[in-house]
């Protein structure tokens, strides 16, 4: 039924700009939740390890809330936040940020080995300075297997939002679907894919810079 | 949008209530079977390739890190556009388009947390039972899989509600599902649908939840489920 190309080159030169501006409103609403989720789920996984009865009602919680589809969550959200406001958008993904990185921060920082802590005491370490320079960087592979989750889905999660009138890249397969045309769909669906990579590997160097021990023991 | 004066339970009240909502084939009832179709078909095909594929990459070390980046990427691909794309190419004949991207979004955390519930085992168990003369098959099945089932039910759980969640946006595309009473809300600004096939769906996904719940219950060992509770 479709005579036309696959892909339209000529249609991705005209409208770069504009496609420009979608990826730029994509990456800080996938971004933005993922940062503001880590920030929330640092203090209360540190909470969670410190109060263990607090961990599992929290993580409960989390899991209820991440059970709940993204769509169906933006549409709860429209009256309090507006239609196709980037608040709508990025509320629901700041909670399922959190609901991945919670564990990961719970688990990551009950991996560190007795023995480790223990040293740490006996050289005098005060609790806050035990937790910064000891308990965290041990806890990073954790973390940071999780934050990896948690952006690859943000960045690929977004484009629902579309449906509610603001979704970044997403509105090209609104676009493209409504007007029946490959190009836009395959543009989107190739940009995510490549931002969600770009943002992986970010984050796997990040891993690297952070914990050099783990390259020296050869353990990679 | 209808800014009305009704709040969300008001809403909730207009959708449940009507009569006209709970027969025929846009009734609850037909819309969660065709929801249910969708997303038990998609999991089921997901189950049929990433479970064996996991095991066997667990259990045999081979192809990790293969599986580990393709679980990942797959992770990213956006539903909606996979979604509209395959229905552009295929014509939405019948439900396979649908199904595509549901099974692409299920696989990564079976595939993953398969392949980490066989590596997480305590090789010294696994020794031991190669020790009491048990062959590859036999400790995968006696062994290693009855200590990885707690991750491996988990991977499906997130799966499951993964899929029941999104499969939503296949209504996007003209098909059914409980995603039908949000869009056709949506397009219509009748808030009380939308609402309400929204309620549905979270719905839906809360007893995915709890019957997972159950199934870890029935189906974990003591043996296993005592030693996660102490971790």
């Amino acid at each position: 039924m479709h005579e036309e190309p696959l892909i339209r080159w000529d249609w991705i030169g005209r409208n770069w700009a504009s496609i420009q501006v979608l990826l730029e409103d994509h990456v800080v609403m996938a971004l933005v939740p993922v940062v503001v989720g880590l920030l929330i789920a640092l203090p209360l996984g540190l909470a969670g390890v410190r109060w263990r009865w607090l961990y599992q009602p929290t993580v409960g919680v989390m899991n209820v809330i991440y059970s709940l589809p993204s769509l169906a969550v933006f549409i709860v959200l429209i009256p309090v936040t507006g239609l196709a406001t980037r608040t709508t958008v990025m509320v629901p993904l700041t909670f399922y940020s959190m609901a991945v990185l919670i564990p990961a921060v719970v688990d990551g920082l009950t991996s560190v080995p007795d023995h480790v802590r223990q040293s740490a005491v006996a050289m005098g370490f005060t609790p806050m300075r035990r937790l910064l320079r000891v308990e965290l960087p041990i806890a990073v592979p954790v973390v940071l297997a999780g934050l990896r989750v948690a952006a690859v889905s943000s960045i690929s999660l977004v484009s629902v939002g579309a449906l509610v009138g603001r979704g970044g890249l997403g509105y090209l397969f609104i676009d493209g679907w409504q007007r029946q045309f490959y190009t836009p769909i395959i543009v989107g669906i190739v940009l995510v894919v490549a931002l969600a990579a770009v943002a992986d590997l970010l984050l796997v160097l990040a891993q690297r810079l952070l914990t050099p021990w783990s390259r020296a023991r050869g353990t990679a | 949008m209808v800014a009305g004066e009704g709040d969300g339970v008001n809403w909730l009240i207009d959708f449940f209530g009507d009569p006209d909502n709970w027969s025929g084939p846009d009734g609850i009832p037909a819309r969660l079977l065709e929801h249910l179709e969708f997303s038990g078909l998609s999991l089921l095909l997901a189950m049929l390739i990433a479970l064996p594929l996991g095991l066997w990459i667990g259990h045999t070390g081979r192809g990790a890190l293969f599986a580990i980046l393709s679980a990942n990427a797959a992770r990213a691909l956006p539903t909606l556009g996979l979604l509209v794309l395959i229905v552009l190419l295929m014509g939405v004949g019948t439900i396979v388009p649908v199904l595509i991207p549901l099974v692409a979004l299920a696989v990564p955390p079976i595939l993953v947390n398969t392949y980490e519930g066989l590596r997480g085992v305590d090789p010294d168990l696994r020794d031991a039972a190669y020790g009491m003369g048990l062959r590859g098959g036999q400790v995968l099945g006696k062994v290693l899989v009855p200590v990885a089932l707690p991750l491996i039910l988990l991977g499906l759980r997130i799966a499951a509600i993964q899929v029941v969640a999104t499969a939503t946006v296949a209504a996007y595309v003209g098909l059914g599902g409980l995603g039908r009473y949000i869009v056709d809300g949506l397009a219509t600004k009748d808030f009380p649908r939308t609402i309400g096939g929204a309620v549905l769906v979270a719905l839906l996904a809360l007893i995915v939840q709890l019957g997972f719940a159950l199934v870890q219950r029935v189906t974990v060992s003591p043996g296993v489920s005592q030693r996660q509770t102490v971790r």
